[in-house]
């Protein structure tokens, strides 16, 4: 069932199921964007979650945030596991044997939304692997990415989401370094690639652009990826009352495009359309420098030695965001 | 509703076949799996229930181990019944996984069907994977041949399940020497194996939508030690709870178990405490020392977890000399049997001469002689009244004799 949301106010009030008084860091972005999935509908929701920052500080007993069933397994597995225990509803369903406050719900013509979060080191890197194979196989989940391309649970390592540039701790810029040395994977375009019908990405800044497409993402039936942008005050290093504002940066440059994929395909995942949508054009597209000065991770490129990587940042933006403009003209 | 499958009194089924046949009577809600050599029959012969529509369930050929263990410890918190199968590789991906099933307390059920670790690769049995994952928190029970598969595994998921226990349960077999040796095998009628095993009542479902539920949550030390401490306490006490289903077993199927198993131990004055398939070799290497008046017997394990302690003690109290034979690799110390043995004899004030055999790594075969060898070593040093043998020796192997101590 669609939600219907009018204003922010509305939205921020609206049935809260998850506890922002939580441990996570001041400004994290992780917990809005939690709190703008759940918000997105009335449905009852299974949560499962990878390890990493959302994890540890959500749940640490005897204390939960978590007013809806949840689970974490481990690091690499919360694919498989969102994606098995909505097969497991499937057959419970089937057999009559779901508890009965979930019978009495699916009379009322309603059906839980099982949904995994994981940071970009559980989605890009560890656990690709789950991620891939719930995916082709179809299971019907939505698996969102809270992507603040590190490792920030683990004190801020690169990960394969850290882009060019990013100073981490393991990738660390130094007298002869600039930090990271590659551009980033094109996660959201390698999961439309294994013909999920719906996969977008977003940024907890165009919250109603967000909660669109989680909508639209409950909607359909089988594998939805949400790439969500996370800004991470401990990591990126800005203030945390500037998350919103170095997300906005982020839209506004097009380091951080706001898109979707449409896939139309049917239940053998034969594809028969591709549409992508870009959902967010910003009137004046910043420079990505004014993207990167706004967060101290990139400070070191401002020096004259690591300027060059700047004109890299930008040629890589501009031609992700002509390709994207191409794609969505071509209807492909 | 699944199809009722016709079974004759008697069936001839290889381990895989009857493991396969218990998951099915059992009627898994879901099984998420991954094949490997020698449990991959077990898979297939799954598939080909459920594409006959002898299973109303789930099977989920998933794109790893780790995801198959992953599935079921997530279709297991969701309230439906979860099992597997996996070997060696397989089975050490999973091991991450297997701390979170016992952890969450989630009576999911796996076959292991034993198999070498790599490397050097490896496909036949020993029992390396068995011992790796010994310290998992799992209930451990163990088979010697396919009749045995085929009953422990349906025990397997009454124990788990009981609500007393709520553990999961591992049911080890031999690589080939098992999983691939057609036997006799009398089975249970279908309707006779669902009432034995009976239904599954989950704890905490996932999917009650008016009671959520966190399932795998973070413990520091304020809280890990406690958690930690309830599970072994549960998991010791799960004894109890074995041996009704144990006797609940008997007086329907006539077979019976017991944690320790005893041949011809009443007046034996040496034994060979074995796992698995080799105990039933022993047996024949037994018979043939007491043809010369030698009072040779054999002693088992049922339950490797648990570990029978008291049991253990019994069963050796009276024994001059008994070999502990261990099919792993030490990697570097006593074998792994040896090791409890010996604790269990030490605590008991009371020890036999215990020596360790390492033997059958990566399938190699051990002979009857090779059993009778080990008893003529025992009579020695029973005889003696002291060890008068290497502490380690391997047996089978080619080459320069290999023994320690
Ligand atoms: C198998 C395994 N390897 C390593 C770790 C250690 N570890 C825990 S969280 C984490 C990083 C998480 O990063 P990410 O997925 O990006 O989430 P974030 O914390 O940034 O939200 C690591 C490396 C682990 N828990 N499990
Ligand atoms: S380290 Fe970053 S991602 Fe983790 S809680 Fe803090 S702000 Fe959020």
């Amino acid at each position: 069932m669609t939600k219907k949301i009018k204003n922010l106010k509305e939205f921020s009030l609206s049935n809260d199921r998850y506890e922002g008084a939580n441990l996570m860091c001041p400004g994290c972005s992780h917990n809005i964007i939690v709190r703008e999935v759940l918000n997105a509908t009335n449905d009852p929701v299974i949560v499962a979650t990878a390890t990493g920052c959302l994890e540890v500080c959500t749940a640490v007993y005897p204390k939960t945030s978590w007013d809806v069933s949840w689970i974490h397994i481990g690091f690499e597995n919360a694919a498989v596991a969102i994606a098995t225990a909505q097969a497991a509803y499937e057959v419970l369903k089937r057999k009559g044997r779901l508890p009965e406050a979930t019978k009495k719900m699916l009379e009322e013509g309603r059906e839980p939304k099982f949904v995994a979060f994981a940071g970009d080191g559980g989605t890009y890197d560890i656990g690709f692997q789950s991620l891939s194979g719930a995916f082709e196989r179809g299971h019907n989940f939505m698996y969102v990415c809270l992507d603040n391309e590190v490792y920030a649970n683990t004190g801020g390592q690169r990960s394969s989401s850290t882009p060019i540039g990013a100073s981490t701790t393991t990738s660390p810029a130094g007298t002869v370094s600039y930090g990271e040395k590659m551009m980033k994977k094109s996660m959201v375009e390698i999961m439309s690639d294994h013909g999920a019908p719906y996969v977008a990405q977003v940024s907890p800044s165009k919250w109603k652009d967000l909660v669109k497409k989680v909508q639209k993402g409950f909607e359909v039936n089988g594998p939805v990826y949400i790439n969500a942008q996370s800004a991470c005050t401990t990591e990126w290093k800005h203030a945390p009352e500037d998350t919103i504002e170095v997300s906005d940066l982020g839209v506004e440059s097009c380091v951080w495009p706001l898109y979707e994929i449409i896939n139309e395909r049917d239940e053998h995942g034969i594809i028969y359309n591709t549409k992508l949508n870009i959902t967010y054009r910003p009137k004046n597209k910043i420079p990505v420098e004014e993207y990167l000065a706004a967060q101290p991770r990139f400070k070191h490129l401002f020096k004259p030695e690591n300027r060059h990587i700047i004109d890299l940042w930008q040629k890589a933006v501009d031609t992700k965001w002509e390709h994207l403009q191409r794609r969505e003209e071509a209807g492909v | 509703m699944a199809k009722k499958y016709e079974l004759n009194e008697v069936e001839v089924w290889d381990g895989n076949m009857a493991a396969a046949q218990a998951l099915r009577q059992a009627q898994v809600d879901v099984v998420a799996a991954y094949p490997i050599t020698p449990s991959t029959p077990i898979v297939q012969n799954y598939s080909q229930f459920l594409a006959d529509g002898y299973v109303d369930g789930d099977f989920i050929m998933v794109e790893s181990e780790h995801s198959a263990m992953s599935g079921c410890v997530a279709a297991s918190a969701a309230g439906a019944r979860a099992a597997t199968a996996t070997s060696s590789q397989g089975f050490a991906l999973m091991v991450e996984v297997l701390y979170q099933a016992s952890g969450m307390r989630l009576p999911i059920v796996l076959t292991v069907v034993n198999r070498a670790l790599a490397a050097p690769l490896n496909v036949n049995g020993d029992h390396s994977d068995m011992y790796l994952g010994r310290d998992a928190g799992w209930i451990n029970l163990c088979s010697y041949n396919p009749q045995e598969a085929y009953d422990l595994t349906l025990m397997a998921f009454k124990i788990g399940e009981d609500l007393d226990v709520r553990l999961p349960v591992m049911v080890h077999q031999d690589g080939f020497l098992c999983s691939h040796t057609a036997q006799n095998v009398r089975p249970l009628q279908d309707e006779v194996a669902t009432e034995f095993v009976g239904d599954y009542k989950p704890v905490n479902s996932m999917l009650d939508v008016s009671n959520p539920v966190t399932h795998g949550v973070q413990t520091e030390e304020d809280w890990h030690f406690e958690h930690k401490a309830r599970q072994h306490n549960d998991l010791m006490n799960s004894k109890k709870v074995i041996k009704r289903v144990f006797d609940e077993f008997k007086d329907l199927t006539g077979r019976e178990y017991d944690f320790v198993y005893k041949y011809k131990m009443d007046d034996a004055d040496i034994a060979i405490f074995a796992l698995g398939t080799t105990v039933e070799s022993a047996q024949v290497a037994a018979d043939k020392m007491r043809e010369e008046g030698i009072k040779a017997g054999v002693v088992s394990l049922r339950v490797l977890r648990p570990f029978p302690f008291e049991e253990v003690q019994k069963a050796l109290s009276n024994i001059k000399a008994v070999a502990a034979m261990d099919r792993s690799a030490p990697g570097g110390t006593f074998g792994a049997l040896f090791n409890e043995i010996s604790a269990a004899m030490l605590a008991a004030g009371k020890s036999p001469v215990i020596l360790n055999y390492i033997y059958g790594l990566g399938g190699r075969d051990t002979t009857i002689d090779h059993l009778v060898d080990i008893y003529r070593q025992l009579d020695e040093c029973a005889k003696a009244g002291e060890r008068k043998y290497p502490l380690q020796q391997f047996i089978g192997l080619r080459g320069p004799k290999l023994s320690f101590y």
